[in-house]
């Protein structure tokens, strides 16, 4: 094994590129309150807060799978017209500010908006102020990370394997079910897990969609917020959690998400 | 390499003229509860005839973020709060540079639709069923405000949301989401044609009082310093009259 040695300018740089995002990770820790932390967490906004962050994240990673997967086999396998496009449109909340989502969504699923006010008038369904309200802003925001990485699985799969299944007789879905789906689980399980990392950290598109309610609309990000005013030694440990969480992710990841794209 | 040191000299450049505003004209940056945000743009602006080489830049938002990030270190030159309390915190904290003075006050009204297609006739009405009610968190004035005028009287109000200010209550009634909010007179105000404004009877309404102080520290204290007398001023008050602020 060849063993490098960076240039000095290389290694300063790089030094100064990882204090930058380590400095504010310390001074976090730096203000945690170590002594009452676990009395923080506990507290029952917290349980809250963090019960209603599980079941908004991994309902809005459910609802991205059922709906990703299928775009991002369109997008990989099927050559129709104004693919690039459309591709573009559904990764556009990957670098839309979260709060211009949040507005776009109360413009079409809210009581006045395009698809809303038809829900609101034959149905008496409303969105906005709900869970399901916060659900579907996660949803907006995580799901194209989802789609990128099952896409690009589906793209380096050795596409052999299915023609050799079709040969033999199976049928489409069930070369779907049986071939292509296990050779791409490393990337479908890369992009939830990307995914619902994304939705647990979502905060603009839910607050201007969904409101800020506790126990209803109110998520980890929100509390993290809300606390912050009043008590922030509350905010300092809740960020520490959610930032906890999402370490271990990255970490359990390593290159996975690397190699996806 | 000569590109990576190219970058990095540019970056830090940049950086430079980014952070450190220039000496030769003064500047100083107000931050203002986000009730404030018209009133103190129109200010401003009258400030600025005055002196012309006076350079103002504000940051509007709720006056609880706004004192904990003074604080915490904000370069802030002027703090006006929409309530004692986040000023006491600031005063407390020893970043204040004299006593706080109060300018004005303020009351609550209730936002609603245009032409009030709910028919909604004061607080009792907000805790009907059919009625949407969002308030601001009880964490910023404007909601801890709304919280004591529904106790006083005596309505049992459930909101469907806790919004982060005045202003987004506002847009959550003015984009038709919500059917009613309480917020500030003057946020009716200042959205009129968006939304229409039912009174709170005197015997439950609460009054907001509104204090500025200069923050220690900055570059140009001479020039915060005119800024706060400025909106102490007869001048000052008639502008915030004119917006529906009361007299402190």
């Amino acid at each position: 094994m060849r063993r490098d040695r960076p240039p000095l300018a290389f290694a300063v740089l790089a030094a100064i590129g990882v204090a930058f995002f380590l400095l504010p990770l310390l001074g976090l820790l730096y203000r945690t309150p170590w002594n009452t932390a676990l009395a923080e967490l506990t507290a029952s906004e917290a349980l809250t807060a963090l019960r209603l962050s599980l079941v908004v994240s991994v309902a809005a990673t459910a609802l991205a799978l059922l709906l990703g997967i299928p775009l991002a086999w369109m997008y990989a396998r099927i050559a129709f017209p104004g693919r690039d496009l459309f591709r573009a449109l559904t990764t556009l909340p990957m670098i839309l500010p979260p709060v211009v989502g949040g507005v776009a969504l109360l413009f079409a699923f809210g009581r006045r908006g395009l698809v809303g006010q038809f829900l609101d008038t034959a149905f008496g369904i409303r969105i906005p102020f709900t869970t399901a309200g916060a659900v579907l802003a996660a949803t907006f925001v995580a799901m194209p990370f989802l789609v990128l990485t099952v896409e690009a699985g589906l793209r380096s799969m050795d596409r052999r394997y299915e023609d050799a299944a079709r040969t033999l007789g199976a049928s489409r879905s069930l070369v779907f079910r049986r071939v292509t789906l296990p050779l791409i689980a490393p990337s479908i399980f890369a992009g939830a897990v990307l995914c619902w990392a994304r939705a647990l950290g979502e905060f603009g598109a839910t607050i201007t969609f969904a409101g800020s309610l506790p126990g209803t609309t109110q998520t980890l990000p929100l509390a993290i917020y809300n606390a912050l005013e009043t008590r922030p030694e509350g905010a300092v440990v809740l960020s520490l959690l959610l930032l906890a969480v999402s370490l271990a992710i990255l970490i359990a990841m390593r290159d996975r998400y690397l190699r996806a794209f | 390499m000569r590109i990576i040191v190219a970058a990095g000299a540019t970056a830090l450049v940049v950086l430079a003229a980014c952070s450190s505003p220039g000496a030769a004209t003064a500047e100083i940056t107000i931050f203002a509860g986000s009730s404030l945000t018209d009133v103190f743009d129109q200010l401003g602006n009258d400030f600025r005839k005055t002196d012309g080489s006076a350079r103002l830049t504000f940051n509007f938002g709720s006056s609880s973020t706004l004192a904990t990030q003074i604080i915490n270190g904000a370069p802030a030159d002027v703090f006006a709060s929409a309530d004692e309390e986040n000023m006491a915190k600031v005063v407390a904290a020893g970043v204040s540079d004299g006593e706080p003075q109060l300018f004005a006050s303020n009351q609550l009204q209730i936002a609603v639709g245009p032409g009030n297609p709910k028919k909604i006739l004061g607080p009792a009405d907000l805790a009907r069923p059919d009625v949407v009610l969002v308030l601001a968190a009880p964490t910023v004035p404007v909601g801890k405000y709304a919280l004591e005028a529904l106790g006083k009287a005596g309505v049992a109000a459930r909101p469907v949301s806790q919004e982060v200010d005045a202003r987004a209550v506002l847009n959550k009634v003015s984009l038709g989401e919500a059917d009613a909010g309480i917020v500030y007179v003057t946020d009716v105000r200042s959205a009129a044609g968006r939304v229409s404004g039912v009174n709170i009877p005197e015997s439950d309404q609460v009054i907001a009082r509104y204090p500025v102080v200069v923050i220690q520290g900055g570059k140009a204290p001479l020039l915060a310093r005119r800024f706060a007398a400025y909106v102490l001023s007869p001048e000052g008050q008639k502008t915030l009259a004119s917006f529906g602020f009361a007299a402190p």
